[in-house]
């Protein structure tokens, strides 16, 4: 199948190219190990988590949040990436060539990946560093590690997509990232539905950003989870990968198809 | 039969801009056709619709013996692409770009690997085989770029004004490369605004214009149709105009055109650089100070003129344009558009 080894050449050439601006995959590092250094020394002691406010309880509820968190943020990699290769001449040669047309994206959405896997690596080291701990087992942690990569790579395809709509890099990098804010913040992510007004609860209980960082802090058997009655905060597992594959179905479609349309 | 490359009645608009109005090719096989036109004439539009990448309003094309538009992807098998902007991956090495390239046209990995060192040797890369693309010089580059077009040997090449922008001895080895080509039995479209490049590469030329081929025929025929060469004299005293215009009348074929404001002196010649001699030993002779003299062979710009007289005109409304900034803005993407 064409298809796959294209999109294999395609997803080599993306991690030759992010081994050569290293700086790229620092910045992507440093970025969740920040947010974990903050999170947790600044609002550690004052968020009450399963009705204590010890920080370290915090720490380990907080981490689920910080780990989907950093996944989506392979959102604006890839978006900044395809909307950098739309707008060079080497995209001519792609669409010139006898290649399966969605290659491109998916090259660039595996890539991202792999990079995204990396950083989760470094973030779980320092997780452990400040505290965290897993409850369930190891494979029960494999697992949840799985359900991230995949929230992942769902949301590499909506960069994709958002990549192929803007006219420079710089857009897809901003226009990447700004509607992860309230996606992984009205969300269980760092607070507790239940704390929130009724009317965004529905809302965060839904998010799907939310399924995910629930299924980890079932998976990992860390504290503050969600009993709210919403059949995604029952059925985390589920709720998780049917979003995830709901997402990456809608969006590399309609990706594919722009850039079919592509006519630049 | 249909050559190699043939389109019949193309036609695509981007807005209200009529990109191409009408574009009827027919290029047979194993022979050179250039292109020839100012930039949003027309020329990257039709390559960009022959090579698959953009699809025409109406119009037919034919690359190889296949259907461009009913079976896109057995026509990108037979093409190779050469652009006016090198498509390369900058962060790649040379090797790694033709490996990559060589492995999307569906080569074996081993294959590609064996065809990227053919190229890289042909195409004097060997030393920088290592190096990423970005510390490449401009020529480097266009040669890489090349290469890429060429790693399955295609039946059909396109290339889009290969050396705009490069300097002339980086312009004269692409021209030996493309003339190898040719030798071996490749059929090629070029795209170019310099006449002499078709001159000296192409078997027919295409002269085109607001999408439309507005004349076609060898370098020859449109030299012919264009006056052959001539003398430009710039005298340095206005009232020395009137003798200098005598001089000229003596040596020219035809009639002597005179710019009062430049001073400048313009008539047709046969004779070449000896010719040159005597106009200038005379005018010297008759002791008129001249600040400028040379011998002109026609240009773009001269067969632009004589075939439709609004080369000058159509500058004066780019640079219209250009100054009038923002409103027009939007067309003027859409003639960038156009260009591309």
């Amino acid at each position: 199948m064409s298809g796959l080894s294209d999109s294999l050449v395609i997803a080599r050439r993306n991690l030759i190219r992010m081994s050569r601006i290293p700086e790229m995959i620092l910045f992507g590092v440093i970025q969740p190990v920040m947010f974990v250094v903050l999170f947790s020394f600044v609002f550690g002691g004052s968020m009450t988590v399963g009705g204590t406010t010890d920080p370290v309880v915090y720490r380990e509820f907080l981490m689920a949040g910080i780990f989907a968190q950093t996944v989506t943020f392979a959102t604006a990699g890839a978006g900044a990436g395809i909307a950098d290769d739309m707008h060079k001449g080497l995209i001519d040669r792609f669409r010139s060539l006898p290649m399966a047309r969605g290659a491109v994206l998916t090259g660039r959405t595996l890539a991202d990946l792999v990079q995204t896997a990396l950083t989760v690596v470094v973030l779980t080291i320092v997780a452990l560093l400040v505290g965290w701990r897993i409850h369930e087992g190891v494979p029960k942690a494999l697992g949840a590690f799985g359900l991230l990569l995949l929230l992942g790579y769902a949301f590499s395809w909506i960069g994709a997509l958002i990549g192929l709509s803007v006219r420079t890099p710089e857009a897809a990098t901003s226009g990447g990232l700004i509607w992860l804010f309230p996606v992984t913040f009205i969300s269980i992510a760092f607070v507790d539905s239940a704390q929130m007004a009724s009317w965004l609860q529905p809302i965060a209980e839904w998010n799907p950003f939310s399924a995910t960082v629930q299924a980890c802090r079932v998976l990992f058997g860390n504290p503050g989870v969600s009993t709210s009655e919403a059949w995604p905060m029952q059925h985390p597992v589920w709720a998780s990968i049917l979003w995830s594959v709901l997402i990456v179905v809608v969006f590399r479609t309609l990706s594919v198809r722009k850039y079919r349309r592509a006519d630049g | 039969m249909p050559g190699a490359i043939y389109a019949e009645g193309l036609v695509k608009t981007f807005g209200d801009v009529r990109a191409l109005d009408g574009v009827d090719l027919d290029v047979p096989e194993g022979t050179v056709l250039g292109l020839l036109g100012p930039n949003g004439a027309g020329k990257t539009t039709t390559v960009r619709v022959l090579t698959t990448l953009l699809r025409p309003d109406s119009g037919k094309a034919v690359v190889a013996g296949i259907d461009v538009l009913r079976h896109p992807d057995e026509v990108r098998r037979s093409i190779g692409l050469s652009g006016q902007f090198a498509a390369v991956d900058e962060y790649l090495t040379g090797r790694e770009n033709l490996r990559m390239v060589g492995q999307l046209y569906q080569m074996k990995a081993k294959a590609a690997k064996v065809r990227a060192e053919e190229l890289l040797e042909r195409f004097n890369l060997g030393d920088a085989a290592d190096r990423t693309a970005k510390t490449y010089s401009g020529g480097m580059r266009r040669r890489l770029d090349l290469a890429a077009a060429l790693v399955v040997s295609p039946p059909v090449m396109f290339m889009d004004e290969p050396t705009t922008g490069l300097d002339p001895r980086n312009r004269l080895q692409l021209w030996g490369i493309i003339q190898e080509l040719v030798a071996a039995g490749t059929t090629l479209l070029l795209t170019t605004q310099y006449l002499e490049e078709a001159d000296h590469l192409a078997h027919d030329i295409c002269v085109v214009d607001h999408g439309k081929v507005i004349a076609r025929g060898t370098s020859d025929q449109l030299k012919a149709r264009t006056g052959g060469e001539r003398v430009e004299v710039v005298v340095h005293e206005r009232d020395r105009i009137t003798t200098a215009r005598e001089v000229l009348a003596g040596f020219g074929k035809g009639e002597t055109t005179v710019e009062k404001h430049t001073r400048k002196l313009t008539v047709p010649v046969s004779g070449g650089a000896k010719l040159l001699a005597e106009v200038i030993r005379e005018l010297d002779g008759r002791g008129i100070e001249i600040d400028d003299i040379g011998l002109r062979r026609p240009t773009l710009d001269d067969v632009f003129i004589s075939l439709t007289g609004h080369a000058a005109e159509r500058r004066a409304e780019e640079r219209a344009e250009a100054a009038a900034g923002p409103e027009v803005k939007g067309r003027k993407a859409a003639r960038k558009e156009a260009a591309k």
